[in-house]
């Protein structure tokens, strides 16, 4: 079903309240995908997902009735879609809002202003299983993780949770190298052939990056994800 | 002074404001004239309005609901007060029965200017009952037991006989009954009143959105209209508009406003993004981790760093430019890139003053480092890093 089955288009649904803007992306997209659906909110979205079952929900955050982040919970709830991956789309750049879908459980973040070519390449690698950093998500991220690393007596100071855990709380040095590039505007091959590593190590730090994210019990992401919840 | 009656008055009779007015003051001792300024308020028109208050009242049916409801309360207070034995409060109960009633529809249906001249003559007492005030729950409920307390000790001291004290056990339960009577319907009348300002406050907020988005966002779509033949000019416009809004939406900041004071470098980096936006009409993305007071090393490197993005919106071709800027304990980093035409570094003439003056003189006389890597068809980029100064960083502001 999914993109390991190898030249087969990936199958989109999209989820925005703006049908002009869903028009657009649908035009962008072309024929490197198959649409198989829209929803303009968020229950005749998770109805929607949970019965066609696409590989990639293209999702805006910001939805009538709930929003992106609840539909993102709704579906991983139920065990039916397990298969579903999620690329969240918005104009907003608030850390709340990013944070928020990313521990939901979605592979990534875009801004719409993001070009056709990008968004069709971003569909792609979610599609395949691989996470989607934005220059700004990075920056967000090496925001986020900075406090500890750049000065390790202030970790009560930067207000870490007292189940810290180095594994998830922590991004590695080469970790920040990736984000940092990406943050610097580099494509994934870009950045492999600045780092001299395949493409696929440069994959399994995005990912491993995307963990933490979603798992970290760090205090800046909760707070930005519980921000969020309280809208 | 409240309504503009004495006014209204004194231009009918030719007499001068001031004599209308005095006259009011000493008659209203009485009571009675009270209700007659209130009555001239409701039936006078505003000048240049052509209907005055009380023809707009009739159509308010729940403003007519609320004075109806004043009647029981009328009917409570003279039973008590003949009880008491103060009969002559009845003298001022229609005065005040008519003020209140007139009173309560000015509020409903006169015009923004009544209203805040009602507001301002309540204040005192709004801010007596009302929350926030200085009466809390608690001070009230104690003044008021501390009323019945003693009203109860003044009967019954100066009623030796109890059966003289009779009518006012009558009295209790009429009122007793008409409360029982009436009381749900007050109730529901105050809240639906709750839920209509809500729906008022509601409105107005919405108001006020509107005129601020016409303000700004419309105003600039109808530049963008008017010039759709120059993309270039779309961009800009288009781009600027978008940092206003978002600064309005995320970060409070009123809308056609510009932050001058007080820069921070994470400030001084998004000012870069708006004036090259703008001069160039080429989008720049900037994201920038951490943040700093700014000092003169810091504002040498973000000239640097703005002439690196200037250069290349300019000469690249590059459809946008990424800044990346990161506060770290050591050092603070810019990051220029574009994937525009690039160049190669070891030809640029010599009297291109840009790259040479602007950027490594500046960041080498204060120490920085300037790193430029670019190849004709592959874009530039352009690494700025300044060293800090230990002991005045304050890196990651977003923890405050």
């Amino acid at each position: 079903m999914t993109a390991a089955s190898g030249a087969a288009k990936p199958t989109v649904l999209l989820v925005d309240d703006h049908a002009l803007f869903r028009a657009g992306v649908r035009a962008e997209l072309g024929d490197h995908v198959t649409v198989i659906g829209e929803a303009d909110e968020t229950a005749a979205a998770v109805e929607l997902i949970t019965e066609r079952l696409p590989d990639v929900v293209l999702l805006d955050v910001h939805l009538p009735g709930g929003g992106g982040q609840l539909v993102v919970e709704t579906v991983r709830r139920s065990a039916v879609a397990d298969g579903v991956r999620f690329l969240a789309l918005s104009v907003s750049d608030a850390p709340e809002d990013v944070i928020g879908v990313i521990r939901a459980g979605a592979r990534g973040y875009v801004t719409k202003t993001i070009s056709g070519r990008e968004l069709i390449d971003a569909v792609t690698r979610v599609a395949g299983g691989d996470a989607v950093f934005s220059p700004r998500l990075a920056g967000f991220v090496l925001d986020a993780f900075a406090s500890l690393a750049t000065n390790p007596a202030s970790v009560s100071a930067a207000g870490i949770s007292p189940s810290f855990d180095p594994e998830l709380d922590q991004l590695t040095p080469r970790e920040r190298e990736v984000l940092r590039l990406i943050a610097r505007g580099y494509s994934y091959k870009e950045l492999a052939q600045e780092l001299s590593i395949s493409a696929k190590t440069v994959e399994s730090h995005v990912s491993a990056v995307l963990r933490k994210l979603q798992l970290s019990t760090r205090y800046q992401l909760t707070r930005w994800a519980a921000e969020r919840r309280l809208d | 002074m409240l309504g503009g009656v004495s006014g209204a008055v004194a231009r009918r009779l030719g007499w001068d404001v001031t004599i209308v007015r005095v006259i009011f003051v000493m008659a209203s001792l009485s009571g009675f004239p009270i209700a007659i300024y209130v009555l001239g308020w409701l039936l006078i028109p505003l000048e240049g309005e052509e209907t005055n208050i009380a023809s707009r009242g009739l159509g308010d049916r729940r403003g007519i609901v609320i004075v109806i409801a004043f009647i029981p309360l009328l009917v409570i207070a003279l039973l008590v007060a003949r009880a008491v034995g103060a009969g002559f409060i009845g003298n001022f109960a229609w005065p005040l029965l008519i003020s209140a009633a007139g009173l309560v529809l000015i509020w409903r249906n006169g015009n923004a200017g009544d209203r805040t001249v009602l507001r301002r003559a309540a204040k005192p007492f709004v801010e007596l009952f009302g929350p926030g005030g200085p009466s809390l729950l608690s001070i009230r409920l104690a003044f008021g037991i501390l009323l019945l307390g003693g009203g109860l000790s003044a009967l019954l001291v100066g009623h030796p006989s109890r059966t003289a004290l009779r009518p006012i056990g009558g009295l209790v339960l009429v009122v007793a009954a008409i409360v029982v009577i009436f009381g749900p319907w007050w109730l529901r009348l105050g809240r639906d009143l709750v839920d209509e300002r809500q729906a008022r406050a509601r409105a107005e907020e919405r108001a006020d959105m509107a005129a601020r988005v016409h303000d700004s966002v419309l105003q600039t779509l109808a530049l963008i209209q008017r010039q759709s033949d120059r993309p270039q000019d779309v961009v800009r416009l288009a781009r600027a508009q978008e940092r206003e809004l978002r600064s309005w939406l995320f970060e409070g900041r009123p809308l056609g406003s510009s932050n001058e004071a007080d820069l921070t470098f994470a400030a001084g980096v998004a000012r870069i993004q708006q004036e090259v936006e703008e001069a160039h009409g080429v989008p720049v993305d900037a994201v920038v981790v951490g943040d700093c007071p700014l000092d003169d090393h810091l504002r040498a490197l973000l000239a640097a760093g703005k002439e690196a993005t200037v250069n290349a919106a300019k000469w690249s071709g590059a459809p946008a430019v990424s800044v990346f800027a990161e506060v770290e304990p050591e050092a603070v980093s810019v990051f220029v890139r574009d994937r525009g035409s690039g160049f190669d570094p070891d030809e640029v003439p010599a009297d291109r003053k840009g790259l040479s003056e602007s950027i490594r003189g500046r960041m080498g006389r204060l120490g920085g480092e300037v790193r430029v890597k670019s190849s004709p068809g592959e874009g530039t980029e352009v690494a700025l890093t300044m060293p800090l100064v230990s002991g005045r960083r304050r890196p990651h502001s977003q923890d405050s």
